[in-house]
C-alpha cells in the first residue's frame, strides 16, 4: 500500500518526560507536534503506567499529573507503539506500527526533530544472569506495572544506581519481601552525593521516602551479585563485598548496573557524540541543523532535567529563545547533579570481571566472554563472534562489553530496530530498494 | 465469578496449551513470568525470560498466535491469545 508521509513543524521521538515537556512547549507555541513512541501511552519508563492505574484521575504523582494534562491540552499529537527504525533521507523518520493486521510502515516528514529517546538500563553479565528469575531492576517494575503478581514473592535488588532504591520500595509496596539491596558504589563515594542533595531537596525527600519505605531491608553498600544458581525453590543469587560472600535465596534478582543513554537514533542522524552522550549545546541543539536532543541521551541526570531540557528543546525548536534564559540556570543546576550522580554510581572494576569463561555475555546470540577474549575491537568480534548481531542489535550486550574490554560499538546502520520485510507491503519502488538494504543487514 | 473474588476484570489465554485468566490488560511477557513459562529458547538451548521489560532486549519474544518473533513485554493480553514459547 502507499501512504503519504504525514508532516510535522516538530516531531518529538519519545514520550517520556523530556519527549512531553518537548511537545507541549513547541505544540503551545503554534507548531504542529507529532509525537512518536514505542510504547502504549505516554509518559516513558519512569511513569509507566500500571494496570491499576490506567486511568488518568489516578496519578497521584502532582507533578506527573500536571504534566499530563498539559500535554493533553497542547494539541501534541501522540503515535503510540511506533518503532522509528530508519531515517531514510534528511527530514524524513521511518517508523513501524504493529495491527491486528501485521505489522505497517509509515513515514513522517519534520521541519524540526526532538530526540527524547530515554536510556535503558546497563546490564553484565555474571555466571547465571541468563537463568529466568534474574530480570532487570526497572525491567521487574515494569513487568509488575503490566500485572506479574509480585505479592509474596522473595526478591534480591542489586546492582548500582538510585533506580534500586526507588524500585525495591516499589516492590515491597505491592507486597514483595525484598530480601536484600546489593548496591556496588562505595560508601566513600555515596557519602559526598548524599551531601550534595542539601541543594535539591525535593529528590532528598523522596530518598528518604524510599529508605524509610524499606525500613528493615538490608541496604548493603559496596556489595554486589557474582552468581547465581538455580535453587530447589527459586535461585540462589551469592553477594559479595568482595571480603564476604552471603546467598540469599529468593524467587527474582532484580538487577541493573545503572542507566544508558539511548542514542541509536541520534547516532542514525548524524549527530555527533560526546563519549557516550549526544553532544547539544545550551538550547540543546545537536551537531546537525534541526535535529534537538532532550533528556537522558545527552547524559544521565534523572526527571528534572530531563523536564528542562525538553522544554528548553520544545522552545527553541519553536523558535522562541527568548524564554530560554530564564531556564538556562536549572538546567545547569540539573546538568551538574547529573554529573555527581554518575560520578557516585560509577563501576568499580570488580563489576566488570565477573563473567566465567562459560558465562554468555551476548544473549541473543549465546556468545560466552571466553569467546570473546582475545579479539581486539567490537567490529572483529562482531565478524568473528556474532556478538551485537542478534535482534537486540547490541543495545544489552554493548555496554556490558564496553565495560568489560573497553570496545565501543561500531556506528549504527539501519534499520535500528528488526523490520519484518512484511511491513512494507507494496511501497513505492523507493521504498523497495531499502527494502533489499534491510535484507542485506539481516 | 467464584466467591470472595474481587471485580478484576480477566482475560483467558493459552499459555503452551495451558488456559491462565490474567488481568485485564497484563501484559504477555508478565503473564509467562507468572506461568513459568519461558518466553523464548535461546540459540544454545537455554530458557529466557524478559529481562528489560521495556522492548529493547528482545529476550522476551514468543510466538503470538502463530507469528514468531513478537516482544510479548509490549504487548497486552487478548482474551483467547495464544501464546507459545518460541524456539
Amino acid at each position: 500500500m502507499i501512504s503519504k508521509a504525514q508532516h510535522a513543524d516538530v516531531l518529538v521521538v519519545g514520550a517520556g518526560p523530556a519527549g512531553m515537556a518537548a511537545a507541549i512547549a513547541a505544540a503551545t507555541h503554534g507548531c504542529r507536534v507529532l509525537v512518536l513512541d514505542d510504547n502504549a501511552a505516554a509518559g516513558g519508563q519512569i511513569w509507566r503506567k500500571g494496570i491499576a492505574d490506567r486511568s488518568e484521575s489516578k496519578v497521584r504523582d502532582s507533578k506527573q499529573a500536571a504534566l499530563r494534562a498539559a500535554f493533553r491540552a497542547s494539541g501534541a499529537e501522540l503515535l503510540p507503539g511506533r518503532r522509528v527504525v530508519d531515517a531514510p533521507r534528511q527530514g524524513i523518520l521511518r517508523t513501524v506500527v504493529d495491527t491486528p493486521a501485521g505489522p505497517i510502515a509509515e513515514s513522517f516528514a519534520w521541519d524540526r526533530l526532538i530526540l527524547a529517546t530515554g536510556a535503558r538500563e546497563r546490564f553484565l553479565p555474571f555466571p547465571g544472569w541468563t537463568l529466568p528469575g534474574v530480570v532487570g531492576a526497572g525491567g521487574l517494575q515494569a513487568l509488575v506495572k503490566g500485572g506479574y503478581p509480585i505479592a509474596g514473592k522473595r526478591v534480591v535488588v542489586a546492582g548500582t544506581g538510585p533506580l534500586l532504591l526507588a524500585v525495591a520500595a516499589h516492590l515491597r509496596h505491592d507486597g514483595a519481601t525484598v530480601v536484600s539491596i546489593a548496591e556496588q558504589a562505595a560508601l566513600r563515594q555515596l557519602v559526598p552525593f548524599a551531601a550534595s542533595m542539601w541543594s535539591h531537596p525535593a529528590k532528598l525527600k523522596q530518598g528518604t521516602r524510599y529508605r524509610r519505605a524499606l525500613a528493615g531491608v538490608p541496604y548493603r553498600i559496596g556489595w554486589w551479585p557474582v552468581a547465581v544458581e538455580k535453587a530447589s525453590s527459586g535461585i540462589l543469587v551469592r553477594l559479595t563485598n568482595g571480603k564476604r560472600t552471603v546467598d540469599e535465596p529468593c524467587d527474582l534478582l532484580a538487577c541493573g548496573f545503572h542507566l544508558v543513554p539511548n542514542t541509536e537514533l541520534a547516532e542514525l542522524v548524524g549527530c555527533k557524540l560526546n563519549g557516550d552522550v549526544v553532544e547539544v549545546n545550551e538550547q540543546q541543539h545537536t551537531t546537525v541543523a534541526g535535529i534537538f536532543c532532550a533528556g537522558e541521551p545527552t547524559g544521565i541526570a534523572g526527571l528534572d532535567a530531563a523536564l528542562v531540557q525538553g522544554e528548553i528543546a520544545g522552545l527553541a525548536a519553536a523558535g522562541h529563545t527568548e524564554q530560554l534564559s530564564s531556564l538556562s540556570r536549572m538546567r545547569a543546576k540539573e546538568c551538574a547533579f547529573g554529573q555527581r550522580l554518575n560520578a557516585a554510581f560509577r563501576l568499580r572494576s570488580e563489576v566488570t570481571l565477573l563473567s566465567a569463561p562459560d558465562t554468555i555475555v551476548c544473549r541473543c546470540e549465546d556468545v560466552t566472554f571466553s569467546r570473546l577474549q582475545g579479539h581486539s575491537s567490537w567490529t572483529e568480534a562482531k565478524l568473528q563472534t556474532r556478538c551485537g548481531m542478534g535482534p537486540c542489535q547490541g543495545r544489552i550486550c554493548g555496554p556490558a562489553v564496553q565495560s568489560l574490554f573497553g570496545w565501543r560499538a561500531a556506528s549504527v546502520r539501519p534499520p535500528i530496530f528488526p523490520v519484518p520485510i512484511s511491513a512494507f507491503g507494496n511501497n513505492d519502488s523507493d521504498s523497495l530498494e531499502e527494502v533489499n538494504a534491510f535484507q542485506e543487514t539481516q | 465469578m467464584p466467591e470472595g473474588a474481587t471485580a478484576t476484570k480477566t482475560v483467558m489465554i493459552w499459555i503452551n496449551g495451558s488456559a491462565w485468566n490474567v488481568p485485564e490488560g497484563s501484559v504477555v511477557g508478565a503473564a509467562m513470568l507468572a506461568a513459568g513459562e519461558p518466553c523464548r529458547k535461546s540459540v544454545s538451548g537455554e530458557p529466557r525470560t524478559a529481562l528489560c521489560g521495556m522492548g529493547v532486549c528482545f529476550e522476551c519474544r514468543a510466538v503470538i498466535d502463530g507469528v514468531s518473533q513478537q516482544r510479548t513485554c509490549q504487548l497486552v493480553c487478548r482474551d483467547g491469545m495464544h501464546v507459545d514459547t518460541q524456539s
